[in-house]
């Protein structure tokens, strides 16, 4: 396991101090910060990144695991008003059940999120609430099909 | 025939909705959706998806080298800039570290796609100024750029040529003083192109004080790249977290202050400076050895995740790769600057005028294919 | 006296003499200025479809100059366009309006079907949003392979197309 530095042991004992046990954190390589949490305490995590000063997400996106029925839901955070955290990417995690794909959006926490959050919902079908348009942006108006990047969708001619 | 694609809705008296593209010289593979009151802009919505091959998907049919050709054809004229941060991540899940040689040919690759780059964005800037001669100037320097970049990958712009373990083969043995020659070249030819392309009244007329992108709109939006840089934050993942060996090469990053289309072209105009910079310290630095480690067998990953970004030539790249321990990912995830520069056009485009759509569009080196993947 | 065999015989050789003098020395000629003017004053459609398009964009430029052979630059409006060039992949969303704009241009019209997914889906063949060749929606003329195809091929094929025009009936 290799060392943290200093602004990233500050970063994650202010957020276990607010938090504690209800999020689970996995430190694995330098300037990868990875937090999860359930889906009801997303929102108050996601806050309590935003207000450290994490202000872009870079990335959003889901994963489909079939096994457990489930989808995971993340977002990879980044700085780039403040110099200092501006190699750390924070990884925000939570699953939701595949039968009741959804949850709150964070697009008024971070409006870089918007057409992330379009596109997760028409690969994967999960209804982000309160999200002003959610419809298709990249498929075909006449997609009929699953959203394709479920694991049951298969290419055609392809296992 | 989808029934919402062909409205021209009257909604009163000014207002009317126009559907801009895909079959418009100013608009490229794209849509816009705009909604004009007499000359103004006052909606606008983009529609992407018009090259939408499904890159997600097919990548979790191929294993790790055959994913490379399929994933650098999204942003063709960049190539090697975008299968890097695919490749370092890809390194990471397999668990194999390129030799010095190798990271240092890959920024030479990476640098050169970045000036190549740059000048066909310039040369199509000048079809959408009206400008005939920004169209054909940087084209033709732009080949001598593609012959040095042909002369190592073997193509003239889809190498395929950074792979897991390294590159897939040395560069030539005269590379050098023909890439010097070219750079001499080109430094006198940057010089007549700020005489005739920038310090010219129309096209300051054109792109001063039109599209102004304030610094805290830019970074609450998620804007990236040169953007980012012409408002004023000096942002650069190559000096924030640098890969390769960009530790050991000294450059600037070219910001400006005023945020607007004018600002912008001078940004990528320095930065071509920059990369020529770089790939000459580059050529002081590297030493003789092995290019690629051989792997025997089929390369198969841990089980795990890995989050790589870089700095290609639109803004930062970021790649996350999750593999359960199969010779095939289980799910890679690619996170483009185009496509988070989106939501920075319809923004800017609210309250200007019809006319300066084309500049404002393109001075955000929008690349469709690259958004849609 | 009209029905004369031998005098029916004698008035079709002489509509067969005259008709032959009028084709040799008056249509062929004019069929041959009408496609000499068509065929180097190709206006292309300003439809960019997929990543080949570089490469058309490339061959404008001043090392591969497309214009010297005869294809001019792609400005215009839909309505004066003679050729139609398909770069790359067409995906199930842009199916549709390229068909548009192919029922949109005047008489007569060519498709050239640029680069291998252009052809059958080429790279992208088992996605599930790609068209497995352009020719399921257009009638194609000739057909360039490549991927991307270097801009020398391209000028290759144009050439192919134009020899094709030379030959054809008006």
């Amino acid at each position: 396991m290799p060392k943290k530095t200093k602004i990233e042991t500050a970063l994650i004992e202010s957020l276990k101090k607010k938090f504690n046990t209800t999020i689970k954190e996995e430190y694995v390589k330098p300037n990868r910060i990875k937090f999860s949490t359930t889906s009801d305490n997303f929102r108050n995590l996601a806050q309590a990144v935003k207000e450290l000063g994490f202000d872009q997400v870079i990335s959003q996106g889901g994963t489909d695991y079939p096994d457990n029925n489930e989808f995971r839901v993340e977002y990879h955070i980044i700085c780039v008003s403040i110099k200092k955290f501006r190699s750390i990417i924070f990884s925000l995690m939570t699953t939701i059940p595949k039968d009741k794909p959804e949850i709150e959006t964070l697009i008024d926490i971070w409006p870089s999120a918007e057409f992330h959050e379009q596109e997760t919902f028409e690969n994967f079908g999960i209804t982000f609430i309160n999200h002003p348009r959610m419809e298709k942006l990249l498929l075909p108006e006449d997609w009929d099909d699953i959203p394709p990047l479920r694991k049951d969708f298969h290419l055609p001619g392809r296992g | 025939m989808p029934n919402s694609v062909m409205n021209v809705v009257d909604q009163g008296g000014d207002r009317l909705v126009l559907h801009v593209g895909p079959q418009h010289p100013g608009s490229g593979h794209f849509r816009i959706i705009v909604t004009v009151d007499g000359d103004y802009i006052v909606d606008a919505k983009p529609d992407p998806g018009y090259v939408h091959r499904g890159a997600e998907k097919m990548a979790e049919y191929r294993d790790y080298i055959q994913n490379i050709p399929h994933l650098e054809r999204p942003v063709i004229i960049d190539a090697s800039g975008v299968t890097l941060p695919y490749v370092l991540a890809a390194e990471k899940i397999i668990g194999v570290e390129p030799p010095v040689r190798a990271e240092y040919i890959r920024m030479i690759m990476a640098e050169l796609n970045r000036i190549i780059s740059h000048l066909y964005w310039l040369a199509i800037y000048g079809i959408f100024l009206g400008h005939s001669t920004m169209f054909m100037w940087p084209m033709g320097d732009r080949e001598l750029f593609i012959d040095l970049a042909e002369s190592i990958g073997g193509t003239r712009v889809t190498f395929s040529y950074i792979v897991p373990g390294g590159v897939r083969n040395d560069i030539p043995i005269n590379f050098k003083e023909r890439a010097l020659k070219t750079f001499d070249y080109f430094e006198k030819r940057i010089k007549e192109y700020e005489k005739i392309f920038f310090n010219n009244p129309l096209m300051a007329a054109r792109t001063e004080g039109i599209g102004v992108l304030k610094k805290d709109d830019a970074i609450r939006l998620g804007i990236t790249g040169s953007n980012l840089r012409a408002s004023g934050v000096d942002s650069d993942t190559r000096k924030d977290e640098p890969y390769c060996m960009y530790k050991k090469v000294d450059f600037d990053i070219p910001t400006r202050q005023e945020g607007d289309s004018y600002a912008r072209c001078v940004v990528r105009l320095r930065e071509l400076q920059q990369s020529m910079n770089i790939i000459k310290q580059v050529f002081d630095l590297i030493e003789p050895g092995p290019v690629k480690q051989v792997l025997g067998g089929v390369m198969r990953g841990e089980p795990g995740e890995a989050f790589v970004r870089t700095e290609a030539a639109r803004g930062t790249m970021f790649y996350h790769i999750v593999s359960d321990g199969d010779k095939i990912p289980y799910r890679v995830k690619i996170s483009v600057p185009s496509f988070r520069n989106l939501i920075g056009m319809s923004h800017l485009l609210i309250g200007s005028r019809l006319a300066d759509m084309p500049a404002i569009y393109w001075s955000l080196d929008y690349w469709p294919v690259e958004a849609d993947r | 006296m009209v029905n004369d065999p031998t005098l029916n015989l004698l008035v079709a050789k002489t509509s067969d003499l005259f008709g032959n003098a009028i084709e040799k020395n008056v249509r062929e000629p004019l069929r041959y200025l009408i496609n000499w003017g068509r065929l180097y004053s190709l206006w292309p459609v300003h439809l960019e479809t997929a990543c080949c398009s570089i490469e058309f964009g490339a061959a404008s430029g001043p090392r591969h100059d497309l214009e010297r052979f005869g294809m001019l630059e792609a400005f215009g409006s839909l309505r004066q366009c003679d050729v139609l060039v398909v770069q790359g992949t067409v995906t199930r969303k842009m199916a549709p309006r390229m068909k548009w704009v192919y029922e949109q241009m005047p008489e007569p019209k060519w498709v050239i079907a640029m680069g291998a997914c252009a052809i059958s889906g080429g790279l992208y063949v088992d996605s599930y949003n790609v068209l497995q060749g352009v020719d399921k929606i257009v009638p194609v003329d000739v057909y360039i392979p490549g991927c991307p195809p270097r801009p020398e091929t391209l000028i290759q094929g144009i050439i192919e197309l134009q020899n094709k025009i030379r030959k054809s009936k008006v």
